[in-house]
């Protein structure tokens, strides 16, 4: 059975590890509480940019050092940024794990040097060009500015051309200092270990980061119905992205959205799935739930042919039309609980696979739940819990963006 | 140590192979099972059949019919997904170990008895044709599905999507006859790994697919590897411009794979790699820039891959041709040795994953005709010198490429 251990640094630093000598592997990783939402528009895309920037090297460690570092002890590492976080992580055999943490862990803490400040910039730039010749993606990120318009969470992740461009490594100071402060980090390690090595190496390695957290303003976005057509005449299959209120990452009923999306739009036998792609109406029809601290979103994935879109997105308010009217069958959940449990067990006997539930859950919620307690979480939920889900957050297409060959619908 | 995997050889006159891997410590199984009806195998202008096949079959077999079959897995709460490539379509899940015979019996009854109804031969080819849009769409994967295609002879390169005028040509009878002639065990593989106990599952498997013993039948395509050089561009209205470059290497089963496989794990292996230092950190000029080992069972092929904005592709363009020439010219001691870091650590996380087992020990069998241990892969690459590598590279050089861009504007010829 894998341990639980929780300690706290004295300058707030959250040390969390899950332990388990049945494996072969050790992940670990920090999580920090910054993230497109804790910027300005001004600077919209430094949290990312910096995380790019993290990898550049310290006082101590050159760029070159960190690539090569890493790739000598053969650690799997990378780093992602999101609407709420930034996590920085690596997976490596036990016996290399001080010398991966310190590494690790000095990266958080970056010199930012001007030059590798603006050879960075260019890869940034070539990112967002990459990301602009994907339509879906771009359906995706002018839906959420739609959705949570005047609210933090509708910024961009990756920022603009202008942002980006405009941006000055003074400016990513301010935001890393403000930012990275140990209050703000949660140190996360699931695998093969022992927890003093982790405890010894916390304090050797991050006890000296500065105390303190950076504040946060929460509040529920008040989403508008809206729609927009972004045309681009190349593209072949038009993109459809919609977007709809659900329960926000402290409600409880936020696992009944989990299920219920499951049951609705997972990509094989859900209600989406057998109205829209079995029948070839559409290449993909999906629905996602996603939570955030103070917002959740039921979001839509349809993509087909321009000429289809009018009558699959008909299909789509049918479905959810019926399914907020009459609820979902014993059975349907059951198929669901299924699924998902065996996503569970799979995700859960790799370290890697354990290691963002694990920081995520303690990042925002303080939370700490075992393979086992998700999977009775699972159990638990009812037919009950299913319909006052549908009742308080019905399905919906709130906010609608498609990227195609459409003007309008 | 691990432990040897139980092997159940085909009957006499050929049949399925079962390779079954046992796992302490874990709760999952998964499986991974390889046909011989990939692409390669379509009938000429039958391009995106065995893709049309694979769907069609999965809407019911046997006593199920397609919404049942479908929830039969469900309910049993597998992970499943299907590939198509050149020599095999594949059916790969995972699972809690207590489903899995229940599940096999399903895929039994898939590749013994698919129904093939006619109702849903248009939904079928209707999906096809939207995963070849999607395609279009992607001009990341598009580069390298039409450098693929442009670096094997046909049908080695063919993509598994086909092409819209193949698509428009088939009927129902056509899809049927390429399953009748090639849904056999004959070379057919099936790979396990995770919880179960092999006394006990052999023989469930074997019921569960008793009947499937179709006669063989020939018209294997043949096995040719040539490779000819090629500079060629398709003009699409993107932001970056797609880089594709391709030039032979030698496949898997080949005494000289590791050595490939380290020079390419030296030029795109890490973020100390080669391309990685030298076309992104130290000139800016992509964000996603690699290399990669493609493998058929007679020809391989090194595939690399660079994004980027169009007014800065001619030099990427040219950086990247400049490193995979250079790479034969000496590399450090400490390249190989990172190199050697990385494999051993993912050779040893593999362990933790039943899906790359089942599916490792499946290909294996395919390519080499037998399993190769963790120890036996390890001591190979930790055999591997600086002068071995160098050695293929000077007898494999990186010399004549194919290559693609997609694009606004074509690049200058190199």
């Amino acid at each position: 059975m894998p341990q639980f251990h929780h300690a706290s640094l004295e300058n707030g630093l959250q040390v969390i590890a899950e332990l388990d000598t049945t494996v072969q592997s050790v992940a670990f990783g920090f999580f920090v509480r910054a993230g497109s939402r804790d910027e300005t528009d001004e600077v919209s895309g430094v949290s990312h940019f910096l995380e790019h920037m993290a990898f550049k090297g310290t006082e101590k460690f050159s760029a070159e050092d960190v690539n090569r570092v890493f790739d000598e002890v053969g650690a799997q590492y990378n780093a992602a940024t999101g609407e709420e976080s930034t996590m920085f992580y690596s997976a490596i055999l036990p016996e290399y794990l001080p010398q991966t943490f310190e590494l690790q862990s000095s990266v958080l803490f970056p010199s930012l040097r001007e030059t590798d400040f603006d050879m960075e910039k260019q890869v940034i730039l070539e990112e967002i060009g990459m990301y602009d010749d994907q339509p879906s993606f771009v359906a995706y990120e002018h839906s959420m500015r739609r959705f949570f318009a005047g609210h933090p969470l509708g910024r961009s992740v990756l920022g603009t051309r202008e942002s980006v461009g405009g941006l000055t490594s003074a400016q990513m100071r301010d935001y890393h200092t403000a930012n990275y402060r140990a209050g703000n980090i949660t140190l996360a390690v699931a695998g093969r270990t022992d927890w003093q090595t982790v405890l010894e190496l916390a304090r050797q390695h991050c006890s000296h980061w500065p105390a303190g957290d950076s504040p946060r303003t929460k509040r529920p976005p008040q989403p508008v119905a809206s729609r927009e057509w972004i045309v681009k005449d190349s593209v072949q299959l038009e993109q459809v992205m919609e977007l709809a209120a659900a329960p926000n990452g402290a409600d409880p009923l936020r696992y009944a959205a989990e299920l219920l999306t499951v049951i609705v739009g997972d990509d094989s036998s859900s209600r989406l799935y057998w109205d829209l792609v079995d029948p070839g109406h559409a290449e993909v029809a999906e629905i996602s739930y996603n939570d955030y601290e103070d917002a959740g979103t039921y979001l839509t994935y349809l993509s087909c042919e321009a000429e289809l879109v009018r009558e699959n997105r008909e299909r789509i308010r049918a479905i959810y039309e019926t399914l907020n009217r009459d609820g979902i069958t014993a059975d349907e959940l059951e198929l669901a609980r299924n699924k998902v449990s065996t996503r569970i067990v799979l995700r859960g006997e790799r370290p890697m696979g354990r290691l963002s539930s694990l920081g995520g859950n303690w990042l925002t919620r303080r939370e700490y739940r075992s393979v086992a307690d998700d999977l009775a979480i699972l159990r638990g939920i009812t037919l009950d819990d299913m319909h006052r889900l549908i009742e308080q957050w019905p399905l919906g297409q709130t906010a609608t963006v498609g990227v195609g060959s459409l003007t309008e619908e | 140590m691990s432990i040897p995997p139980v092997i159940v050889p085909p009957p006499a006159g050929g049949g399925l192979t079962l390779i079954l891997e046992p796992m302490a410590d874990v709760e999952s199984a998964a499986f991974s099972l390889l046909v011989p009806a990939g692409t390669s195998w379509e009938p000429e202008g039958g391009g995106g059949t065995a893709a049309a096949a694979v769907d069609w079959m999965l809407r019911g077999a046997g006593p199920y019919g397609n919404r049942e079959f479908s929830d039969a897995l469900d309910h049993l709460g597998v992970q499943r997904h299907e590939s198509v490539a050149a020599h095999q379509m594949a059916f790969h899940g995972a699972c809690l170990g207590d489903n899995l015979p229940a599940i096999l019996k399903l895929y039994g009854e898939l590749v013994r008895a698919p129904r093939l109804e006619e109702e849903f031969f248009e939904p079928v080819i209707a999906g096809a044709e939207q995963s070849l849009l999607a395609i279009e769409d992607d001009p990341q994967k598009k580069v390298m599905v039409e450098l693929t295609r442009r670096s094997y002879p046909d049908p080695w390169g063919r993509p598994s999507e086909g092409n819209l005028t193949d698509l428009e040509q088939a009927t129902p009878d056509s899809v049927r006859q390429f399953c009748q002639d090639r849904i056999r065990p004959q070379g057919a593989i099936l790979g396990l790994a995770g919880k179960f106990d092999p006394d006990r599952l052999i023989p469930q498997i074997q019921a569960a697919f008793a009947g499937w013993d179709r006669p063989p039948v020939d018209g294997a395509p043949p096995e040719t590897g040539d490779f000819t050089p090629g500079f060629s561009h398709l003009t699409q209205d993107s932001t970056q411009t797609h880089i594709g470059v391709a030039f032979p290497a030698v496949p898997y089963r080949d005494p000289d794979y590791y050595a490939a496989w380290a020079a390419v794990d030296i030029l795109s292996g890490g973020m100390s790699s080669r391309l990685f230092t030298e076309v992104r950190e130290k000139r800016g000029l992509c964000y996603s820039v690699y290399a990669s080992l493609h493998s058929l069972r007679h020809a391989g092929r090194v595939l690399c891959y660079a994004g980027t904005t169009s007014e800065r592709a001619q030099a990427t363009l040219d950086v990247l041709l400049v490193e995979l020439k250079r790479l034969a010219n000496g590399i450090e001691p400490a390249e190989l040795a990172r190199c050697q870091a990385r494999a051993k650590s993912s050779l040893i996380m593999a362990q933790e994953s039943t899906g790359a087992r089942a599916s490792s020990a499946a290909r294996d069998w395919f390519h080499l005709g037998r399993v190769t241990s963790l120890e036996e892969v390890r001591g190979r690459i930790e055999a591997l010198t600086v002068d071995s590598v160098l050695d293929y590279l000077r007898r494999h050089p990186a010399e004549s490429f194919s290559i693609l861009t997609v694009g606004p504007e074509p690049l200058a010829q190199v």
